[in-house]
Formats: structure tokens, C-alpha cells, sequence
């Protein structure tokens, strides 16, 4: 797991949905919600989290501490 | 976001081949080298005669390629592409205010199917409406699949609409065979540098191959990109425009090298549009104020690089889904509710003989210039001065003063009537009683005219405009504008010449920056 989206500041742009190596991104309610089941914070594939590189507002894509972080298998 | 400028009369009926069209738009060297800013045929009130027929062909019925055009064809923007690749200082992501008339700002995203109802409905129900945009609301090529399936639809449904799109440049070289099997003719980038150091003062990051890049290298990436793309753009004969943004102190100077880069690599217009930026807006220019240009400053600008190329003066800066005329917004009338349950009858010959009509009106305003032209000649003057116009459009003075929610600006001198620019004022008429403060506004933003044209105005706003020096003429009412302008010019001159006037210099005037709202009354 671990990237959420918090809510109050997303803009429902859908960049990261794009970005995303592991479709975990997707539209509910207006706005875009990470699956956490899917999440890998780009561990094997990026350098940095994709959804916060390109999210247009800071700290909107962030670790999510409710949730233990991703072990690579 | 979008226009139409200026070439050379000689170059009308050329051939066909478009590798020597836009070889000729290339080496154009603007008209305003020699004749001055005063001269009639320049700036982006281009004319048929001042085109290459094949680039007029082209842009004739774009309203914003064409000045002349604007007053006759309608555009819309479908708001398909939300995400962006870029970060700019004068842009703020949160769209969602309906009251807000600026690039980068809308009310609805569209998916590419909703869309391509949305333009049939619009098609049918507004016959002028002859060209399609995606402007964003990020970046349309940042977007591709949805951007290319609405052209994809649209072009099936609506193969008579005018295709064309906007971009940062970032993704450009990626998609221009794209762009080109689409056949989308116009293309606009904005480019606002070409010195990285410049701007990284305008962009704070990009996201380029999984990366967001910062500062120098970001802009160093972005320009390389953007002149890349709009030199494969030139190669296959696709017209590009490129929109500045002018920002005092950080890009206002540079804005000529731009120009003269532009221009070299084959952009055929030119369109410097002053900084949008208010705090309110939550922008970075907003929060730091960041100003924007004085009308003076703009002007002088447009002036200086009309020499080297074509300018665009009569940009709106519209919303990325704006619906209708240059300077009027109807979208909404055509939310995603509204046109679901509309019954769409895409007449095609309906539009056609609408426009047929409008060639016709077209062809009467041209005519009515001329004329009126032949009658400076001889006269000779170094007098030159700003008027204000208040029009409904078809290049007639036909708006009420009050009821104007813009005034077209013309600069008259013996080359005759140029168009140089609008001011936007909004209402200033509320319910009939004249409102102090709004007329204060009203005077401030063309304040840098001897003149204003009007359809009709009342005794007391007269009045007022005279103590500021501003002469009311309404005695041109549903006249053309360009003719009743030289008339009037003429008069003027003569009346200094005799020493019943003595003619003096106007000061500056305010870009007005609130929102453009379609139902302030």
C-alpha cells in the first residue's frame, strides 16, 4: 500500500491516474481515490512516487500512516 | 485559448503548394515595417487582402485566428483534457468557480462522448459555430487519447467544424503526426521564454520522463521541446500561433526575443496577452502581486513586435470550455444535463447558408472601408490617437453605452483605422441608472481614448466623459465602424488644423481583470 489522496485538496484532474505503474488510481465520487491493495509506492518501477510527481498541488498525494508501508516481495 | 493576421496582398492566388505557403509566412516581414502602426491592413484584423489565399482560406471563419472573423463566427472549447504536465505561476488548478473567466478554469469535464454531443448541439442550435477547441482544462496533449478520440467523433458527426487545439509544447513533438492524420489545421503553444533562466521564473517544475524537473532545467527542457514542436509543425504545413503572457519585470523585455524566434521557425501570428493575476485567483503571480500590464505597456509591445511579425490583438482569454462569440460565454446553456436532453438536428445547410450570409455583410464592411479611405488621401498628419468602440459585433457600432461589456479599441492616423485591441468593462448599466463608480471604471479603461463611439448614450455619462476629455459620438449609430472612424478622424483634423481644437496626448489606461459575467444584469 501506502499513497492516499487526501480529498479536501485533489482538483479531479486525473494526472495520476495516467502516471500510475500499478492502476491503482481511479475516479470515485468526484474525486480520485489509491487502492491500496495495489499501491507499491513505485518501488520497482520509479525513482519517486509517480501520483505525487505530478499532482498540480502540494502534499495531496501523501503516505498514508494508518497503513503499514510496502514491503517489496 | 486562440487567430488571423496579416500578409502580403501579393501573395493572393498563389499556389497551392503549401511547403511555399508557409515558406512565405516564414520570410514575412510583418506590415507595420515601414508604414507604422497607424497602417490599416495590420494586426490581427487581417483582412482577405492581407493573406496568402490559402491561409485565408484557412482562418476566415476561425475567430481566433481572425479578428474580422470573431464578429461573425462563434468557438467552443470542450473541456476533455483536465490533467497537465507543466506547473505555470499565473495558473491555479482548482477549477471550479462559474464566475471566472480566465484560461485553465471550468465548470464540467466532459468524457470525449459527452463532448461530441456537446458540439452537435451547440452546431445546431448557434449556425456561426465553426470551430472546436480543447484548451484544457491542463493540457490537451498531456490528455492524448481523450483529446484525439473527441476529434476522432467529432470529425465523423460535424466534418464541416474546425478542428484545433492548444498546448504547453511539452508533449508537442510526441504528437504531431497526430495532430496532423486528425487533421487539425490549427495549433496554438504558449511560450513564454526561450531563455531557461527566464523561465524558471515563470514555471517551477515540469514532469518529464517520470520525473518532476525543477527550476533551469525544467524551462531548459521546455524550450527545447516547444521550438522542436513548432518547427515539425511548420514542416507539414500545420498553422501555428503562439500565446505570451506578458509579465512585467520578468518576461516583458524577453518577450521580443520570443518573437523573433517564433517568427523564424514559422509561426504565423502572434499573440501577447497581458498577466491574469489576482490574489483571489490563488495563483503564485496572484499571492506574490505579481501585476500585470498597463494598457500602454501591452500596446507598446504588441507595437514593437509588429514589425517582425503578426500580432494578435483581439484574444478573450477564455475559459477552456467558453460556448459562443469571442467575448460572450453561453455555456451555460449547454451543461452536460442540458444537451443530454437535447434533440440534436445537425442541419449542415442551415450553416451553410448562414455563412454564405455573412460573406455577403462581410463583403459590404470591406467595401464601406475602402471607400472611406480615399477620402484621407492627400491629408496629411502625424496625429495619432486611441478611440473606443461599442459594438454587438458584424464590425458595426451598434451597442448601447451603457450595455457594453467591452469596447474595441481603433487607432486612427491618415493610414486610416487599425484595430489595435478591446478593453473589457463589464456592466456598467444596472437596471438604467447610471452608477458613479462604474462610469469611474468605464473611464479608467479607456482612458487612453480622445474618442468613444456609441450607439447611444445619455446626457449625464456625456457629460462626464467630456470632463475627462473623452468626446461621446453617437451620431455614427449603425454605422460601420471603421468608415464612421476615418469620418470622424477627418473632422478632427481639420478642426486642429483650423485652431478650433487644439489636439493633446491621453494618459494610460487600466486592463480591467475581474470576471466576465454573462448575466450581471
Amino acid at each position: 500500500m501506502t499513497y492516499k489522496i487526501v480529498a479536501s485538496q485533489c482538483t479531479s484532474c486525473s494526472a495520476c491516474e495516467a502516471e500510475c505503474p500499478n492502476m491503482a488510481i481511479s475516479e470515485k465520487g468526484g474525486t480520485f481515490i489509491i487502492d491500496p491493495k495495489k499501491c507499491t509506492e513505485c518501488l520497482g518501477h520509479f525513482d519517486t512516487p509517480q501520483c505525487v510527481a505530478v499532482c498540480p498541488v502540494d502534499n495531496t498525494c501523501v503516505i498514508d500512516n494508518s497503513l503499514p508501508r510496502y514491503q517489496a516481495p | 485559448m486562440d487567430s488571423t493576421a496579416n500578409l502580403e496582398s501579393g501573395a493572393s492566388g498563389a499556389s497551392v503548394d503549401l511547403d511555399a505557403v508557409m515558406q512565405q509566412v516564414a520570410e514575412h516581414k510583418g506590415c507595420g515595417t515601414e508604414g507604422g502602426s497607424g497602417k490599416a491592413s495590420c494586426g490581427s484584423g487581417a483582412g482577405e487582402n492581407d493573406l496568402p489565399q490559402e491561409i485565408w482560406d484557412k482562418v476566415k471563419n476561425h475567430p481566433c485566428y481572425s479578428e474580422e472573423a470573431h464578429h461573425h463566427y462563434a468557438r467552443m472549447h470542450v473541456a476533455v483534457a483536465p490533467a497537465c504536465n507543466i506547473q505555470c505561476n499565473y495558473c491555479n488548478r482548482k477549477y471550479d468557480c462559474a464566475n471566472e473567466s480566465r484560461p485553465g478554469v471550468v465548470s464540467e469535464k466532459l468524457s470525449p462522448e459527452q463532448a461530441a454531443k456537446k458540439v452537435l448541439a451547440v452546431a445546431s442550435t448557434i449556425p456561426q459555430m465553426t470551430v472546436l477547441g480543447i484548451a484544457g482544462p491542463g493540457d490537451p496533449l498531456a490528455n492524448p487519447a481523450k483529446t484525439f478520440k473527441t476529434f476522432e467523433l467529432i470529425s465523423k458527426t460535424a466534418p464541416d467544424i474546425k478542428l484545433c487545439l492548444s498546448t504547453n509544447g511539452l508533449a508537442l513533438p510526441d504528437h504531431v503526426d497526430t495532430i496532423a492524420k486528425y487533421n487539425v489545421d490549427h495549433v496554438t503553444i504558449t511560450i513564454n521564454m526561450v531563455d531557461p533562466e527566464v523561465g524558471a521564473k515563470i514555471y517551477p517544475w515540469i514532469f518529464w520522463k517520470h520525473k518532476r524537473i525543477e527550476g533551469i532545467e525544467a524551462a531548459r527542457i521546455l524550450t527545447e521541446r516547444q521550438m522542436q514542436g513548432l518547427e515539425m509543425l511548420t514542416e507539414r504545413g500545420i498553422l501555428c500561433k503562439v500565446n505570451s503572457v506578458m509579465i512585467p519585470g520578468v518576461n516583458d523585455k524577453h518577450l521580443v526575443e520570443v518573437n523573433k524566434a517564433v517568427k523564424s521557425r514559422g509561426a504565423f501570428l502572434h499573440n501577447i496577452m497581458p498577466l491574469i493575476s489576482a490574489p483571489e485567483h490563488g495563483t503564485v503571480f496572484g499571492l506574490t502581486g505579481q501585476r500585470g500590464p498597463s494598457a500602454q505597456e501591452l500596446k507598446a509591445l504588441q507595437d514593437s513586435c509588429e514589425g517582425e511579425m503578426n500580432m494578435m490583438r483581439h484574444c478573450r482569454q477564455c475559459r477552456a470550455d467558453a460556448v459562443g462569440l469571442l467575448g460572450e460565454d453561453r455555456s451555460e446553456e449547454f451543461t452536460t444535463d442540458k444537451i443530454m436532453a437535447m434533440e440534436v438536428n445537425y442541419d449542415l445547410e442551415t450553416r451553410k447558408a448562414y455563412q454564405a450570409a455573412v460573406e455577403l455583410e462581410r463583403v459590404a464592411k470591406v467595401e464601406a472601408k475602402k471607400e472611406e479611405l480615399e477620402t484621407l488621401a492627400g491629408v496629411a498628419s502625424n496625429i495619432k490617437l486611441l478611440t473606443a468602440v461599442a459594438t454587438k459585433g458584424s464590425g458595426l457600432i451598434n451597442e448601447h453605452f451603457g450595455h457594453a461589456k467591452e469596447f474595441q479599441i481603433y487607432e486612427l492616423s491618415t493610414s486610416g483605422a487599425k484595430f489595435v485591441g478591446h478593453r473589457r468593462v463589464d456592466l456598467y448599466c444596472q437596471g438604467g441608472f447610471g452608477d458613479e463608480d462604474s462610469l469611474e471604471t468605464v473611464i479608467r479603461a479607456i482612458n487612453d481614448c480622445h474618442a468613444v463611439f456609441v450607439a447611444k448614450i445619455g446626457g449625464c455619462p456625456k457629460g462626464d466623459l467630456a470632463k475627462a476629455g473623452i468626446e461621446a459620438v453617437d451620431e455614427f449609430a449603425h454605422e460601420f465602424i471603421e468608415k464612421s472612424a476615418i469620418t470622424w478622424f477627418k473632422a478632427y483634423l481639420e478642426k486642429v488644423n483650423s485652431g478650433e481644437i487644439v489636439h493633446e496626448v491621453r494618459g494610460d489606461a487600466e486592463i480591467r481583470q475581474g470576471a466576465l459575467l454573462a448575466a450581471a444584469d
